[in-house]
Formats: C-alpha cells, structure tokens, sequence
C-alpha cells in the first residue's frame, strides 16, 4: 500500500496536524514505509478469530449513577490557556 | 558507600534500624542529581518537596511501622501527573501544564512514605526507543566506552540513567512495546512490566491505553518486588484496575525454583542476532537449569507479526487519546493569525505542539483508523493480537511457568547513530518485548552480563497472568547466578 499525497494531506486534516505543502511527500513517503511493514499481517489467517479487546475477559466495572466528584470550576480552568468568565475560550467557531 | 548507591532493601533496613535517616538519604541524591546534569535525566527537580516528605517520612519512621517504601528517593516519568509539578510527557504540547490532581501511582508511592525528587526524562508521549524524541533533548547512558554517548533506551530512559546513574535509589517507568524493559537492559539495571490491570492507570498520560502499563525500575530484582508492592492497587478510578488484591511480592522471593518449567521460544532467535545475545541466552538457561528448572524448547508460532501489530494498534490507540491536546483545556496554544478560525487552532497547535515521530503515530493511527481502512488494518491486527495471545495461553497450558527470552536485540547504542534510519528500524528494538503487552503479561529484565566493549545486556522473563511473585523469584534466581555487578564508571 503506497500513500499518495492527496492521502497524506487528507490523513493530516483529519488528525488535525498542519503540514506544509512541501512536507507532504516525505511524509507520505514515510507513511508508506510504515504501512509497507504492516502488510506482514496479511499472511495471517486469521479466519474465524475474534478481535481481541482486552487482555482479561472481565466485566467493565460499574457503580451507581451519582455524582461522585465535582465543584472544581476554577481548578478545571486553572492549566487553560485562555479562560474568561468561567469559561474555556476559543476562536470563534459559528459565524 | 554513600547513601544514594544503596538498594531500597537496604535503605529501608537501615531506616528502619534508625542508621541513616530520610533527610540524609534525599540530600545525598539531591547532591548526586545536582552534579549529574550532563545525563540530562532529572528534567524538572523537586528538592522543596523531597525535603518536605523525607521530614515527614523521618517523623513516621521516628514513630515505627513505617511502610517498606517510607523514606526512599524515587525519581518519577514525567508521563506521571504529579500535583503542583510539570508533567508534560516531555512535550512541547503539555507547556506550563501542572495537574491539579495526583496520579494513582505517585499516590501509592506517596501514601507509602516514598520521597520524590524531581520528573524524569522520557521520549515524547512514550514513543520512541532511544530517549531522543524528547522535548527536553535526550537522556544520555551513564555506561561509556568510548568518545560516544550512547542512549539509555526508551522510553523510560531518564528513568533508567537515573536509577543506574545512582541519583536515585528507584524511578517509576511505563511500558507499552517495552520501554521498561528495553531501557533497564541498557543500563544495567532491573525493570519489570506487571500484568495489565496490576497497576492503575489513572493520572498516568495514556499512549495506547490497553498496552500501557507502570512499573519499577531498581537496582535489584528484591527492590522491584518491594517497590510494585507500592505502586500497585485496585484503583476504582482505572475501570482496566484488576479487583484482585495487591500481593507480598518480596515474600516470593525464596531463591527455590526446583522444577519449575522455563520455556525457550525458539521463533525468539532472529536472524542476524549477535552471537553474543544468543550466548548470553544460553548461559542464562543454564543458570535456571543449574538451579534445577527444566529448561524446554517451545514454540510461538506468531512471534513475527508482533510488531507489525503492535505498530496498528498502538498508533491507533495514540491518535485517540491524543486527539485531547487541542490547545483547549491545558498546555500550549499555537500563536494564531488574524481570522484563523478553530481548525486553525487545532493544526497549528498540534503541529507545533508534537514532535516528528509523535505527529508520524497520530497520522498512522487515524489512517488505520479511517473509513475504508479499519478491518483491513486495526481490526486484522486485533485479530493477530489474539493469536499472540494464545501462543502463550497454549504455552502455559502445557505447564510453562516462566519464558526466558534477550532483553533486547543489541547493547545500547550511539545517540544519534539512527538518525538516518528510517523509523521501523528503530522498531525493531521492541522485537522481544512488545509480544508480553500484546498479551497483557508481566515482563522482567534483569541484567546478566557484559558484552565484548563492556556494555550491560539483559535477559528477560515472562510470567503468567498474575504471577509477578513467580516471575520475581525467578529474576532473583537468574540475578543471583549472574552476580552483576557491574556499574558505570563515572564520568559526568
């Protein structure tokens, strides 16, 4: 499987990460290298096996359905790099 | 001797008996860590705090029946959120970010008496194996041949030039392709992996949350056995946290392993090993025999296609629990231009804020991810991550107590000497230790020997689910044979 640059710059929006026009064939050149190795798995059977999800068969926990925790706003806020009035601040998303 | 060169056990015996105290102990790591800055191990130094909890842990001593750990000089990964402290998985993405919380680890460590000196060094976000995609530069060995510095491992490397190093008498590490493990064999020191779910994941920076996994990094396999005691819980805050009760893991340690079965996975022999690992494996399967273990050949047959898995699934796991870092809610926000909107925000924040291999594994992780891609590459590699799995399950099933397998596939190499290798290559150091968290078992590196340029190598055991007593008896075992006692000549 190669990566073509249109792949690369899809798969860079799509985690967010800007990468500068001139980067992207290294970098889909470097994905490649990568997806190239995983291709191993396909001499696998792995006819009729399940995914694995977990290392121990185990039921998720549970507990009651209250609050626990809370009444923190201040300290939520404390490592933000832009709070104002109680609130986490960002640029403006709807016009 | 002084005082940072000493095991826990000893320590803590010489606490205990009132010999030394608490506050001497830390000073003379503090004094050790100040003189030590060429390791570029300690990235955040907390001597304030250490003297404040070797005060209180003198007073709890003073008073008698001080935990095992009270007392002791840890250093801490800074993947461990730590109250009031940077904690930045040694990245420019978590800038100035200083938890509000503790994490269940430090907790425990806390809780039992244990003294923090400082944050350690470590590859960014745990992703790397050679300490070199630190935001902090890299951590350098104290073990030294020649004109090169060479890399401690990773990604616990701070971790392990820490604990060889002497400034501290223990570090937390975390593992998830063998970045406890793989760093200790470096250094000549003693790392051990529990079982998945042994010890709490809360408030440690997750990478790929079903593989990661803490543990302890010491000098001895007696130390990892008292200090896991410490670090582990049943943590209700960690719904992965195994209800099962934290166990005596010194009390396993009687040095009687007598008919005991060690398996030799025989798909562990690589083509191009060193003959010096390949010997060293050997001489360590004659230390259990001599023991009185029978030593068996076994197979797992799917050993080969761990990696390429493992290289799936974590990545896949990382672009999730990093999608977090937006420059919202903590750490650094990119600087933006007029009119850049939220999108904006979020990609150049990102892209400033994560490093090249970082930004590699989140951009893997969404392609086999995304639509089109996830049965054909994370949903196979979950299917080959059970077959894995059951190569051990068959394995133990037929009555393997222990595995005994290298650590790794060479010595500690040249910082900077892959540089121009392409990042699979660097991959490949995990070769022997990504199957044991692929398949959630407990790993132990302990060191055995020197190689011909005089540099440590270690071999590593894997245990049942569950069997860290077991799997420690064995390191002790195999640590006793081995006797050594090598240590860095000093140099920074």
């Amino acid at each position: 499987m190669s990566i073509t640059e249109a792949e690369a710059r899809k798969v860079a929006h799509l985690a967010r990460i800007a990468v500068a026009d001139n980067a992207l064939s290294a970098l889909a050149a470097q994905l490649s290298d990568i997806l190239q190795f995983m291709e191993q798995l396909n001499e696998v059977d792995v006819e009729g096996i399940e995914p694995m999800t977990g290392v121990e068969k185990m039921r998720l926990k549970r507990r009651e359905d209250v609050v626990t925790d809370g009444s923190m706003q201040d300290r939520i806020l404390k490592n933000a790099p832009d709070a104002r009035e109680g609130f986490f601040a960002v640029p403006k998303v709807v016009e | 001797m002084t005082l940072n060169s000493l095991t826990i056990a000893e320590a803590r015996d010489r606490l205990r008996a009132r010999d030394i105290s608490a506050v001497d102990l830390t000073e003379a790591c503090l004094s050790a860590i100040d003189q030590a800055g060429a390791l570029n191990a300690f990235v955040h130094h907390t001597p304030d705090l250490a003297r404040t909890q070797a005060a209180a842990a003198d007073a709890r001593l003073a008073a008698g029946d001080a935990p095992a750990m009270c007392g002791i000089a840890v250093g801490i990964k800074d993947l461990f959120c730590t109250r009031g402290v940077p904690s930045q998985a040694a990245s420019r993405i978590l800038e100035g970010f200083r938890p509000e919380y503790e994490s269940t680890v430090t907790q425990n460590l806390f809780d039992a008496g244990a003294v923090m000196l400082g944050k350690l060094n470590m590859d960014e976000f745990a992703m790397g194996s050679s300490n070199e995609t630190s935001v902090y530069g890299d951590a350098v060995n104290p073990w030294k041949v020649d004109d090169r510095l060479l890399t401690p491992g990773g990604s616990s490397g701070g971790s392990a030039a820490a604990v060889a190093a002497d400034l501290c008498l223990a570090a937390t590490g975390t593992d998830t392709g063998g970045s406890i493990r793989q760093p200790a064999a470096f250094t000549g020191i003693v790392g051990l992996k529990p079982t998945y779910g042994r010890v709490s994941r809360w408030g440690t920076i997750a990478f790929a949350s079903s593989l990661d996994q803490a543990g302890p990094m010491t000098r001895t396999v007696r130390d990892a056995a008292i200090m896991l005691a410490a670090m582990a819980s049943v943590d209700p805050k960690d719904s992965t946290s195994a209800d099962r009760p934290v166990e005596d893991y010194e009390a396993a340690l009687t040095g009687d392993i007598r008919g005991k079965r060690i398996g030799i996975p025989r798909e562990y022999r690589m083509d191009g090993m060193p003959p010096e690992i390949d010997a060293l494996w050997a001489q360590g399967a004659e230390m259990l025999r001599d023991a009185g273990a029978e030593v068996v050949d076994i197979s797992l047959p799917h050993t080969k296609y761990a990696l390429p898995a493992y290289y799936v699934i974590a990545p896949a796991e990382a672009s999730s629990n990093l999608a977090r870092y937006d420059g919202v809610r903590y750490g650094r926000r990119a600087r933006l231009a007029a009119g850049d909107g939220v999108t904006e925000m979020y990609e150049r924040t990102r892209a400033e804020g994560f490093g090249p291999e970082v930004q590699r594994r989140v951009m893997i992780g969404t392609y086999v991810l995304s639509a089109g891609f996830y049965d054909a590459y994370y949903n196979r590699a979950r299917k080959v991550r059970a077959l894995i799995k059951r190569d051990f399950d068959q394995a133990f099933a037929q009555g393997i107590d222990t595995i005994l397998t290298p650590a790794t596939p060479s010595a500690a190499f040249a910082l900077g000497a892959m540089d121009a290798a392409d990042p699979v290559e660097m991959y490949l150091n995990d070769i022997f230790t990504v199957t044991v968290n692929l398949a959630g078992l407990p790993g132990l590196s302990v060191p055995v020997g020197l190689d011909a340029q005089g540099l440590p190598l270690g071999l590593q055991l894997i245990g049942r689910p569950w069997d860290e007593g077991n799997l420690l008896n064995h390191g002790l075992v195999l640590e006793k044979a081995a006797g050594f006692v090598a240590k860095p000549v000093r140099w920074w």
